[in-house]
């Protein structure tokens, strides 16, 4: 199954670690990924969508029309690059007077929305083309780590535009985390935001980062090892919010963060410079026994 | 008792403009509001800032509109869009502060860190861009130095500047700034 890869902004920006394992894992699992040259910001659904709809609407479009010549769907690994590309995807193709509007506008770079491929989070691919049973079969180390999972939002919301269906409580997630032997312990206001969204933390720190501190302070009350999130919007804002909490409000709670892809390629025991776990800016000492991380 | 003084709205300060402009825009439902207070209670913006979803709709339907687009409440919603899958009465709040934002954003409301955000996309096709760090940590990576987006691809950053030009997106946010 070969994929049209959106690297997005946050993944080959500021957590390349996160580009990294799910490039190494994705092919073990039949995944072949084909890099979307050129592609821009998505653009981000919190903050451009909040300014300028058109904006929005016709930079996403560039980027499904990037996908569309590979003649391939799109995988994201961001639920904020999912949210942008899916919607701008269903609304170009289910609206004539806007798909005719942003035609217009995308002939001056000789490009042309079709509407003829998909847009997928890499969670659905793993879930459901994948499936938990490869993903069972794919491990070599099964994990034994109490995990926090953490959805997002816009992975599931909004649900009409969506095909999950669930989202106050939802299992994939932990079904796919359960799949490598960790186990995914279930804590207070599991689907809670992680406050980055919206152009919250970027335009309001503080509340964002208090919002954090609430999911933290949830999540260790649960007895969670590590927080495991398929977001690197959600990612940063777990691990660089942290280190952020504790310079501003000292408070302090050293949870690792990891991404998906990233505690997949521990059970499949690749190497530290493969999943890039130390790349984080939470310390990860020990999480996964101290022989192998 | 200065404390116990309520404030008085006057016809005045009264437009019907924002909430004819959400119902032209896809909101109609906007109408349906019976005040419950689910959206509020959903947010979790709440109690821990005094932004209200419930107010927010309220001043809406009574048509405050210098109050609702000029305020900093406008962003503090994170667009989790829990108050719209929980809405009773099926209101898309979420979607409705969105085209609230676009509103606010073309009279001159944007809070600076915002516009610097719109303009690393303008000037890098990234909200954000790679940085120095982030290189060498590519490299110990064994990937490119440069991922294969707009930073490696220079007619591709040409495009995006393009359509941004196109879309009026860059004299939307500078012109913005002269009105502030």
């Amino acid at each position: 199954m070969k994929h049209a890869f959106y690297l997005g902004c946050i993944v080959p920006n500021r957590y390349p670690n996160i580009e990294k394992a799910t490039r190494v894992t994705l092919p073990r699992l039949g995944i072949e990924l084909e890099d979307m040259k050129g592609a821009s910001c998505c653009p981000a659904p919190g903050v451009i969508k909040s300014f300028d709809r058109l904006t929005w609407l016709l930079l996403s479009a560039r980027n499904l029309c990037i996908a569309e010549e590979m003649g391939l769907d799109v995988l994201t690994l961001c639920n904020g690059c999912y949210a942008t590309l899916k919607e701008a995807n269903t609304i170009l193709t289910g609206n004539e007077k806007e798909r005719r509007k942003i035609n217009e506008m995308l002939s001056a770079i000789g490009r042309k929305f079709n509407g003829s491929i998909k847009v997928k989070h890499v969670a659905e691919v793993l879930y459901r083309d994948v499936g938990l049973d490869a993903i069972r079969s794919s491990v070599k180390r099964r994990l034994s780590v109490k995990v926090a999972a953490h959805y997002g939002c816009h992975i599931m919301k909004p649900t009409d535009l969506r095909e999950w269906n669930t989202i106050e409580r939802p299992t994939f997630l932990d079904e796919m985390i359960e799949a490598t032997g960790a186990s995914s312990v279930p804590y207070r206001n599991r689907m809670m935001c992680c406050g980055a969204g919206g152009g919250l933390r970027s335009g309001i720190l503080d509340v964002a980062l208090d919002m954090l501190r609430e999911k933290l302070e949830n999540m260790k009350q649960a007895g969670a090892e590590c927080i495991v999130d398929i977001c690197p919007f959600c990612h940063l804002q777990f691990d660089a919010g942290q280190i952020q909490l504790e310079e501003k409000f000292k408070a302090v709670y050293n949870i690792p963060v990891v991404y998906y892809t990233q505690l997949l390629g521990i059970a499949m025991e690749l190497s530290e410079n493969e999943v890039g776990l130390k790349m984080n800016k939470v310390a990860v000492a020990n999480l996964f026994g101290p022989e192998k991380i | 008792m200065s404390h116990l003084k309520r404030e008085v709205i006057t016809s005045s300060g009264i437009s019907p403009e924002l909430s004819r402009f959400l119902i032209n825009s896809g909101i109609e439902r906007i109408r349906a509001c019976i005040q419950c207070g689910t959206c509020t209670a959903s947010c979790p913006s709440t109690g821990r800032t005094a932004y209200r979803t419930r107010m927010l709709i309220r001043k809406i339907l009574l048509g405050l509109k210098e109050e609702t687009l000029a305020s900093e409440d406008l962003w503090l919603c994170t667009t989790c869009y829990t108050c719209s899958e929980r809405c009773p009465r099926k209101i898309d709040v979420t979607n409705a502060i969105l085209l609230l934002r676009n509103l606010a954003v073309k009279e001159g409301f944007m809070l600076g860190p915002h516009r610097d955000v719109a303009r690393y996309l303008i000037a890098q096709g990234h909200a954000v861009p790679i940085d120095e760090e982030t290189k060498k940590k590519r490299e110990r990576l064994e990937l490119p130095t440069l991922p294969p987006t707009v930073h490696s691809f220079p007619t591709a950053l040409n495009e995006v500047q393009t359509l941004v030009k196109i879309a009026g997106f860059e004299t939307l946010v500078e012109h913005g700034e002269k009105q502030r």
